[in-house]
């Protein structure tokens, strides 16, 4: 079965299929993801994990690694 | 009080000798000080507006920070007798109270700009209708006075209510202080549009005297004076002669209008921008950059990143992502993959809230149909260019070499350039149909020969002007070059100091020598002011 960080993978990589988002870790600071690709993946996020990440939580630090994504995804899942 | 005028420089100058003479406490109190004065000399009736805006802001902030801190509060206190789902209950009451104060204060502020600014376009719109429909009725349009730089220090302060809404920066409790942050007369009339958690702690610091930054700051607002004095306001006179007489000026003139306004509108508000970032540093205070060489950017989506950048984040943090994440959208978003398949539902959030961006830009930049058709003319070629995205991945497979080689980003970079100055063609003639139909004459009237017959003298430029215009631009061109590798000012500093000394004081010499001044010369308002 697709663990649910395998799956955020899928989503950025559709995106961008040439980054390796298991390690790349300045996703914002160097520009890969612009605000489409941020929205988009939102939105795909919210279809598939049913979690909604509100505008203020857009930030560098939650958007930089997949990593951080996944931490992201998991502290909204835990209702924090 | 122009930026270019003898008062301004005279005001800027004794605030510079007091602000290094006066206490150190006491400096950014000073600097609030003359910020209302240069508001005051602006218009003593626009205090009312700015200071409106300021004590609003600040009762909303201080109320949402405090039932912020009531609510953590409670939830810490009770910790150990709340359930989890009862702890969620009362973050979600002390947010909905916050979202209340928020929205308040945002309605009421962008009432104001919105009935300053656009009023008068909204009743002349609502008469057109009225008499298109066949009916009498007539309103009177109102007829109100736009406080300087209402929509940079709105905009300023509305981003610091949200930031403070979002939990980014703490309320500042100190109204004065705030007041200093919404008022901060470099950037009150043309931007940059700051944001707190960058400029807030830099202006209430205590900032010694340190020789080697006033010099650096003395520079960057000389490099400044050059951008708009001896390029924008000469290039100006041909700009307008174009311009302003169509019926005589199509085809191959209306490109070198095109041309000249590109130029003219970098160097004046990058220079005005220079002026502003010089003056803060002089002063020891840090305001953001503004501009990343955007005349080299490769798509107008990269453009947009490098121009004006603090608007452009400010749409893009405040609007873009508001709208595109909120819960109405993303329904919409589910709704529309259901029933219109995956294509459609994944691209709505992008489009329509992109086009509520481009709208607001357009609209942010005059009261007038000209610029919505400007903004949404951007939105249109940025969603076409994401559209081909799939087009040129296939092109750069087929000629892999294309991809980073230098004449394929110089076709990029002209074609970006070009883009840009046939969308500001509706800033320009600033009347939607005469753009379209001078566009037009660009494919009619075959009249190219006036680009070396010699009709570019009689623009009101003379040789010696375009002789000052081409070394101006290959002044800006080779900065804009050495800057890609870092501070320009901090290795010129590095230079013996014969060489420094004869740059500097050959930059003073070309400002007042060639700067466009002349007899009765009045150096022209800059382009952002009106805005």
């Amino acid at each position: 079965m697709e663990t649910e960080m395998e799956e955020l993978l899928e989503i950025l990589e559709d995106l961008h299929p040439e980054v390796d988002f298991e390690t790349c870790e300045r996703l914002i600071d160097d520009k890969i993801l612009d605000s489409f690709d941020i929205v988009s993946v939102i939105a795909e996020i919210n279809e598939r994990f049913d979690v909604a990440i509100t505008a203020e939580k857009i930030t560098p630090e939650n958007f930089n690694s997949a990593k951080a994504l996944y931490a992201l995804i998991r502290k909204l899942e835990d209702g924090e | 009080m122009l930026f270019t005028s003898y008062g301004f420089i005279a005001f800027t100058a004794i605030l510079i000798l007091l602000y290094y003479l006066a206490p150190k406490k006491c400096q950014w109190m000073l600097l609030l000080a003359a910020s209302y004065l240069f508001y005051f000399f602006a218009g003593p009736e626009y205090l009312l507006y700015i200071s409106a805006t300021t004590v609003t802001v600040w009762l909303a902030a201080c109320a949402i920070q405090a039932r912020g801190d009531k609510t953590a509060a409670y939830v810490r206190e009770n910790r150990e007798t709340l359930t989890r789902e009862e702890k969620k209950v009362w973050k979600e009451k002390g947010k909905r109270a916050q979202r209340r104060l928020l929205v308040l204060c945002l309605l009421l502020n962008l009432g104001i700009l919105a009935v300053v600014k656009y009023a008068a376009f909204a009743v002349a719109n609502v008469n057109a209708l009225f008499g298109a429909a066949g009916l009498e009725r007539r309103f009177s349009v109102p007829d109100f006075v736009l406080p300087l730089g209402i929509s940079f220090y709105t905009f300023q302060a509305l981003g610091y209510l949200i930031d403070v809404y979002r939990g980014t920066v703490p309320a500042e409790k100190n109204l004065f202080r705030l007041g200093l942050f919404v008022s901060f007369f470099p950037q009150l009339v043309q931007g940059p549009i700051s944001r707190f958690g960058d400029l807030g702690k830099s202006l209430y610091e205590e900032h010694p005297f340190r020789a080697e930054t006033v010099a650096l700051g003395l520079q960057r607002i000389l490099w400044g004076y050059f951008k708009k004095l001896v390029i924008a306001d000469r290039i100006l006179t041909a700009v307008n002669a174009v311009i302003r007489e169509p019926e005589t000026h199509g085809g191959a003139w209306v490109l070198v209008g095109m041309l000249f306004y590109a130029l003219e509108l970098y160097a004046d508000f990058t220079g005005g921008i220079d002026i502003t970032i010089g003056i803060g540093q002089t002063l020891g205070i840090t305001v953001k950059e503004n501009f990343m060489r955007p005349y080299f950017s490769k798509s107008i989506k990269e453009y947009w990143r490098r121009w004006h950048i603090s608007m452009g984040t400010w749409f893009t943090d405040y609007i873009f992502y508001p709208i595109s994440v909120s819960k109405p959208m993303l329904k919409l978003s589910r709704w529309s993959r259901a029933h219109l398949g995956e294509v459609v539902g994944k691209r709505i959030p992008v489009y329509l809230s992109s086009f509520a961006v481009w709208a607001a830009t357009g609209i942010w930049h005059g009261a007038s149909w000209n610029f919505i058709v400007w903004g949404l003319g951007n939105w249109v070629v940025i969603m076409v260019s994401q559209e081909l995205e799939p087009l040129y991945g296939m092109f750069h497979r087929r000629f892999p070499k294309a991809e980073g080689s230098f004449w394929f980003r110089a076709f990029q970079v002209v074609r970006t350039v070009l883009l840009m100055s046939c969308l500001r063609m509706f800033d320009c003639y600033r009347d939607v149909p005469l753009t379209f139909r001078m566009f037009g004459t660009l494919f009619t009237e075959f009249n190219w020969n006036i680009l070396w017959d010699g009709s570019l003298l009689n623009l009101g430029l003379s040789a010696v002007d375009y002789g000052v215009l081409l070394a101006g631009l290959a002044a800006l061109f080779a900065v804009s070059m050495a800057q890609r590798k870092g501070s320009v000012r901090k290795r010129i500093a590095a230079w013996p100091y014969p060489a420094r000394a004869a740059l500097w004081y050959g930059l003073f010499l070309a400002v007042l020598l060639a700067g466009a001044y002349g007899i009765g010369y009045d150096a022209s308002q800059f382009i952002y002011n009106q805005f």
